[in-house]
């Protein structure tokens, strides 16, 4: 018994109608861009190369703007066509039509949202007569803030390279003791739950102010016989991260080393390799792979968070921005101070992004 | 008769309240090749994880060579360098190449040097054929060289005895001709070995001794052709006349 078909007529849709609304939008979408392209330039400085830069930058944007017209008026054409050849008989031909149009129709859509938000920045630092791009972005101030900035970053670079390698190391210990088998571990393992569940817990500002201001008053040794206070805060700076991130990190590594699937250890141990060599050659090697993505995320997160050190009275960038910031009465330093660290954290994103992209790569292929 | 070579005495095993291994009694004497059948959950991985120490027993003894390789105290390193074994999924180390995975424990766990344990690494794979992949992945194997490359790396450690644990069931059939023909290589060179299979030709052909396992019990042991032919216990019978209706005989 074979049911009797109940498929519908074949269905055309020439994609005419939104087409016609798509010039229309792309139309507006373009004009609205204009708008906002004049506002921009009518409050650019009056320095010469700023004027010449920005000219070029905004004839830019107005002919990236244009490429929405063509894709509309694309859209529309195909969109024609398709309609004279269903009308024709011509059905296979006539959906390929219609699907250039629908396709063209996409491309708008994607290149109006990214326009509009154009608009909207360019209307916002132009407001006001471009004060806040004055606030912000004060080339003047920008390079005469330079030389201090960067002496305060490289103080961040050296706490976050100081503190990445400490942390790294750190929290491999305390991942391992975690999956310390038998009883006599268990105190052990009790002190590394608890120790990861506090600093985790605990906002890294707050660590930072007990440990960085609190030691020296407590007379904490070693660091309370230091002599360079510099140096002092520095390593007490070090010490704090360290605690907090690794916790953090310790967690990475134990899901890491119990991703790796129990098999692979019954394999190093039938083969007569203690519990430390099928850690050392087999579990950690494999699980470090995986877990890398997830270990450079908090590396960035650390980078960043190198700038709390400042709450605690030592001049990093965040630091010297704010002297900078008072001295000029105006937030281009602290602007400046974001560059600095994006200039570090978006190649290191990137390359966290390739890593990722690569792995699945790898993993879907075999 | 010679003192046996593997001697299991009354070895019970729960997994929690899992009863798996009800009194195993078995011998296994050097130069023999012992089949373990039986139907699914009956044992046979267990048994022979737990000869290998891989897992605890609760009741009962395991020696090896005279020695006791069950309970407390007993180095389970040590005693692995004499008992190899080799899993069904082959468990190679996906991070190293097929050279490596052979000569990491001979290297750490017997303490050779490189160039010894490379030397040996490569006669085991030139007798396997698989000398050209010695610098693969083993991802880059197929699963029958991948079977192989596992049996010798236990080889390489020169044990007394090999247990394998259906090292052919995640195969594809005509994969499988490969792996056992290694097996039967083996037997010939008079190596003792305990295996767990479903090839029950296989099992027919190579084995002194087949074991039927029927619920964490040896429901009946004997020669292949008596087994085979005229089994005594009903459950023996209804096993293999399943496996017959199944056409894997
Ligand atoms: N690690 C484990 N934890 C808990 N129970 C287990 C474990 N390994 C095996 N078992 C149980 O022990 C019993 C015997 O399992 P085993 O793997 O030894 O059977 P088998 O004879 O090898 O079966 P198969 O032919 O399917 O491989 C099963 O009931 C199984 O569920
Ligand atoms: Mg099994």
């Amino acid at each position: 018994m074979v049911p009797s078909s109940t498929r519908t007529a074949p269905h055309f849709s020439s994609n005419r109608v939104k087409s016609i609304i798509g010039v229309f939008a792309a139309l507006g979408i373009e004009s609205l861009l204009i708008y906002a392209l004049h506002q921009y330039w009518s409050t650019v400085g009056l320095l010469d190369t700023a004027r010449a830069v920005a000219l070029g930058l905004l004839i830019a944007i107005g002919l990236f703007g244009m490429s929405g017209c063509w894709y509309a008026s694309r859209a529309l054409i195909h969109a024609q066509r398709a309609d004279k050849q269903w009308r024709a008989g011509h059905h296979q031909a006539a959906r390929i039509d219609a699907e250039e149009s629908r396709t063209h129709l996409a491309s708008l859509a994607g290149i109006g949202l990214a326009i509009l938000i154009v608009v909207f920045l360019l209307l916002f630092t132009s407001a006001n007569g471009g004060k806040i791009r004055q606030v912000f972005l004060n080339g003047d101030f920008l390079s005469r803030s330079r030389p201090a900035l960067l002496r305060g970053f490289w103080l961040n670079i050296k706490i976050f390279v100081t503190a990445q390698v400490l942390v790294t190391i750190w929290a491999l210990l305390v991942a391992i003791v975690r999956q310390l088998p038998g009883r006599g571990a268990a105190p052990v393992r009790l002190l590394a739950v608890i120790y990861s569940d506090v600093f985790r817990g605990v906002p890294a500002v707050i660590v930072i102010y007990a440990v960085v201001l609190g030691f020296p008053l407590a007379g904490v040794p070693p660091f309370a016989d230091m002599q360079d206070k510099d140096l002092q805060r520095f390593w007490l700076a070090v010490l704090a991260l360290v605690l907090v991130y690794g916790a953090y990190v310790s967690e990475v590594y134990r899901a890491g080393i119990e991703s790796i699937h129990w098999s692979q250890t019954a394999g190093a141990r039938s083969l007569g390799l203690s519990q430390w060599q099928t850690y050392r050659h087999v579990i950690v090697p494999q699980a470090v792979r995986r877990i890398l993505p997830p270990l450079l995320n908090d590396f960035i997160a650390l980078q960043k968070d190198t700038a709390l050190v400042s709450f605690a009275g030592l001049v990093d960038i965040v630091g010297q921005s704010n002297l900078l910031k008072n001295r000029f009465f105006n937030l281009t330093p602290v602007f400046g101070a974001a560059l600095l660290f994006l200039a570090v954290t978006i190649p290191f994103t990137r390359f966290l992004d390739y890593l990722i992209r690569r792995d699945q790569a790898r993993t879907q292929a075999g | 008769m010679t003192e046996p070579f593997i001697e299991i005495k009354q070895v019970h095993k729960w997994f929690g309240e899992n009863h798996v291994l009800q009194g195993i009694d078995l011998e296994v004497h050097e130069h023999e090749v012992v089949c373990l059948i039986g139907p699914s959950g009956c044992g046979k991985s267990t048994l022979l994880r737990c000869i290998n120490a891989l897992e605890p027993i609760q009741e009962g003894s395991i020696r090896v060579d005279g020695e006791q390789a069950s309970g407390r105290g007993v180095d389970v390193n040590w005693l692995r360098q004499d008992v190899g074994i080799v899993f069904q999924s082959y468990n190679l180390f996906p991070h190293m190449t097929v050279l490596r995975n052979i000569t990491l424990a001979p290297i750490k766990a017997l303490g050779l040097s490189k160039s010894e344990a490379t030397d040996r690494a490569m006669t085991l794979l030139k007798r396997i054929g698989l000398d050209n992949k010695a610098n693969d992945y083993p991802d880059r194997l197929s699963g029958g060289q991948q079977q192989r490359v596992a049996i010798a790396r236990a080889l390489a450690m020169r044990p007394r005895v090999m247990l394998l644990d259906e090292i052919t069931s995640a195969l594809d059939p005509e994969l499988v001709h490969e792996v056992l023909n290694m097996v039967r290589e083996l037997a010939a060179d008079g190596m003792t070995m305990l295996l767990a299979t479903h090839e029950m030709g296989f099992a027919k052909e190579v084995s002194s001794r087949v074991c039927f396992l029927y619920q964490g019990k040896v429901e009946e042991i004997a020669e292949p052709q008596e087994i085979f032919s005229s089994p005594k216990s009903a459950h023996t019978q209804r096993f293999l006349k399943s496996i017959i209706e199944a056409g894997r005989l």
